[in-house]
């Protein structure tokens, strides 16, 4: 039986840690909760019978993580993933919030399918921020009716997974996008360099002798997309970049004033195309694919800089059957809500790499700006929306006891230290077990 | 000795004396195949499936003649095309093999990674036939044999892979092994057609045929896929001939003896020229009748898992 979040009356998180979003020391205090807001914030003595107390010593508590790139799969596909699944997985995960990519079956390019997303995820802990197509049908075409698809709730334009090869194309949808202050997410890839290709190419893909896909597919892609959003003076967001050169490019980009921010996927930080030799498509198949040790290193820099702004999953669920097969075969893809954290804290967080706080600000403060979402603010009065982690907790992840469908996950079997140990949003707290 | 795999993937990270083992086996069954009656009962009660989901002919004859050779009962599964368009998935080909209680499984398929798949879902051994792109052990371990017989040791030789090498199986496999046995390998061929950063597999690389002529005992001649040109990998096969076929010209002007081998199917006139294919320089035939003979030594092997010496007299 699965677990359900539970309708606050009174919750009191009890002696958590609260980062300083400005990088001051930690506060520790306790958090009374009422409903969906916080009523009071410092040292509360004898709770009031009726309050449900949660013991948060040692735990951090942030405003709550936003995972900004997820494939949710409905309408469509349904064996794969469903809205109420993949919140369920993001609540699993600690994220009380996500944004959902239009590629659905039909693509969510519509006022009527941006509602209906945002229909089926009522009642569930997890907003869900709909990014709704910039062409419509993803074809590259003409532009959805991006005011009206803006005033539905969609949060952002993207056609992920098919990019915008026409240059003239992208530069109108940066400058229409730019009229309802919604950013233009772009999957940059040029599929003249990368079609037919199934991993990184370099030294692994010559010894396994599987097609590439060259890292310049990405980089010329990012390149070209940086120009025309600097010409265009409007915002653009790359979607998880995976290179060393996308990583320079982008910085330069920045230092010259370009609106533009980016992301990558904790597998990109942690993972390399050495990984590929297992030719299991399950957990090491994914676009962009996983690349060298030197790219890895240079994302990391590039987190560490602010060049890349933000952590998200690129959550993909497949069902068994796209993804136990031959590797060429395979779906691309690899879910990521349910380890995203656990991933972070071990391989980021505890190793010095990032600090708690610059987590907080690549899962949590910064895809909330990127995606003009109010920005949460643990202070009393204010609206409850809470990811509260375990910094060290040992667990090991089994893809048996996913919420999400997908169980194509790199990281099977692997221990991790740190996790989410609960999350609070409208009114409701989910605890893990 | 016994084998460390009772699988043959490929031929990365299989030992000197792994491969060792192999040509002398097969030099063993040779003998049995210049026989009168060229059969053994080694595999006697031993079943073997040929599962090719890819076209070839001579491969799967080779393997077929090597089962017969021994023996064993051998079915054919040939599929052309994936197993995706076929619409049963190459899994539950897997578990088809599986239930009907096979012991070894040969298996070509389009897909590089396609045997470690299968060799994960089935119990039984696996040899691969050649997987995409990535290896093809047994047709080294038959080049092997042609240039041990033929120039009596592996070692200290330069041997030169000529052609497509970046879609080239025979290519890896020749790398891993030629190198395991102490050869020198160089690669050549139009810049298009090498992998990136192939270098790194220890390989010298020649930009022009005639330097590498100039220093190789043998070339190992690829067939060109005239297909490649449709995808913009090079502009005709007439250029390609005269940039990097074979020709009497070239092999008189090196000036130095040379074995030349060649997997075939051959194109004749392009990758390279008849009067150069039918010489006495060339082993081509050669390694098909000891394609054979290793394929015999690798099901002898893999399946009986005794040594020749332990074993019943072959020779």
């Amino acid at each position: 039986m699965r677990k359900n979040p539970e309708t606050i009356r009174k919750l009191l998180l009890r002696g958590g840690r609260i980062p300083d979003p400005a990088g001051g020391p930690d506060t520790t205090a306790d958090i009374l909760i009422e409903g969906s807001r916080i009523r009071k914030i410092g040292k509360i003595r004898t709770p009031e019978s009726d309050v449900r107390v949660l013991d948060c010593a040692g735990k951090v508590i942030a405003p709550g993580f936003c995972d900004m790139h997820v494939h949710l799969r409905e309408p469509g596909q349904e064996d794969k993933e469903t809205i109420e699944t993949g919140c369920r997985a993001a609540m699993a995960g600690g994220f009380t919030a996500v944004a959902s990519m239009p590629n659905t079956r039909p693509p969510i390019d519509t006022r009527s399918q941006v509602e209906f997303v945002r229909e089926r995820a009522q009642g569930m802990l997890t907003d869900v921020y709909p990014i709704a197509a910039i062409t419509k049908g993803l074809k590259g075409g003409e532009l959805t009716e991006m005011g009206e698809l803006a005033a539905a709730g969609a949060a952002g334009f993207s056609d992920d997974g098919f990019p915008v090869s026409d240059s003239g194309r992208f530069r109108r949808a940066l400058e229409y996008a730019k009229m309802f202050g919604r950013p233009v997410i772009e999957h940059s890839e040029d599929r003249s360099l990368s079609e037919g290709g199934h991993m990184n190419e370099g030294f692994v893909s010559t010894q396994l002798g599987i097609r590439g896909i060259p890292p310049v597919g990405e980089t010329a892609a990012v390149a070209r997309n940086l120009l025309i959003a600097e010409y265009a003076d409007s915002p653009l967001h790359i979607a998880h970049v995976s290179t060393a050169d996308s990583v320079r490019l982008i910085r330069e980009a920045k230092a010259r004033g370009v609106p533009v921010t980016a992301e990558t996927c904790p597998h990109y930080l942690v993972l390399t195309d050495e990984a590929v030799k297992s030719f299991d498509p399950n957990r090491y198949k994914m676009n962009p694919p996983l690349r060298t040790e030197a790219d890895r290193l240079a994302l990391l820099e590039g987190l560490r800089d602010g060049t890349i702004d933000v952590i998200a999953t690129d959550h993909a669920p497949h069902t068994v059957d796209d993804k136990d097969c031959e590797f060429d075969v395979a779906a691309f893809g690899v879910v990521g809500l349910e380890t995203a954290l656990g991933v972070i804290l071990t391989h980021l967080v505890h190793a010095g790499i990032l600090t708690p706080a610059q987590m907080i600000g690549k899962m949590s403060v910064n895809p909330r700006r990127i995606l003009r979402l109010d920005p949460i603010r643990i202070a009393e009065g204010e609206v409850a929306d809470l990811t509260i982690l375990d910094p060290d907790v040992e667990w090991t992840v089994d893809p048996k006891r996913f919420e999400t469908k997908g169980r194509n996950t790199p990281f099977a079997g692997e221990t991790l230290k740190g996790g989410p140990f609960a999350v609070v949003n409208k009114g409701m707290v989910f605890v893990k077990d | 000795m016994q084998l460390n795999s009772r699988h043959l993937l490929g031929l990365e990270g299989v030992t000197c004396e792994e491969i060792t083992l192999f040509l002398d086996t097969a030099a063993s069954f040779k003998k049995v195949l210049e026989r009168p009656i060229p059969k053994v009962p080694t595999l006697r009660g031993k079943t073997v499936v040929n599962l090719f989901f890819e076209p070839s002919t001579r491969t799967r004859i080779s393997f077929e003649l090597a089962e017969k050779r021994l023996s064993a009962d051998s079915v054919n599964f040939t599929s052309a095309g994936s197993s995706v368009k076929k619409g049963e998935t190459f899994k539950d080909t897997a578990r088809n093999i599986e239930a009907m209680k096979i012991d070894t499984v040969v298996v070509r398929h389009g897909s590089a990674g396609a045997p470690h798949y299968l060799s994960r879902c089935v119990d039984a051994s696996i040899i691969n036939a050649g997987d995409g792109a990535h290896e093809h052990p047994t047709q080294a371990l038959l080049d092997m044999m042609t240039i041990r017989e033929r120039l009596k040791s592996l070692e200290g030789l330069k041997v030169v892979i000529v052609g497509d090498i970046e879609h080239s199986r025979v290519a890896r496999s020749n790398i891993h092994g030629l190198k395991t046995m102490g050869a020198a390998v160089g690669v050549c061929g139009p810049s298009t057609l090498l992998p990136r950063e192939i270098e790194k597999m220890g390989v010298t690389v020649y930009p022009h045929i005639e330097d590498a002529m100039a220093e190789a005992d043998v070339l190992n001649v690829l067939r060109i896929q005239l297909e490649r040109q449709e995808r913009g990998l090079f502009p005709s096969a007439r250029e390609y001939r005269m940039l990097f076929g074979i020709t009497r010209a070239r092999v008189e002007a090196a000036g130095r003896p040379v074995t030349i081998l060649h997997p075939g199917p051959i194109n004749r006139g392009v990758e390279i020229d008849s009067d150069v294919a039918d010489s006495e320089a060339s082993v081509i035939l050669e390694q098909v009748t000891n394609g054979v003979a290793v394929r015999m030594a690798v099901l002898y092997l893999l399946a009986g898992g005794r040594t020749i010496a332990e074993g019943e007299d072959h020779a």
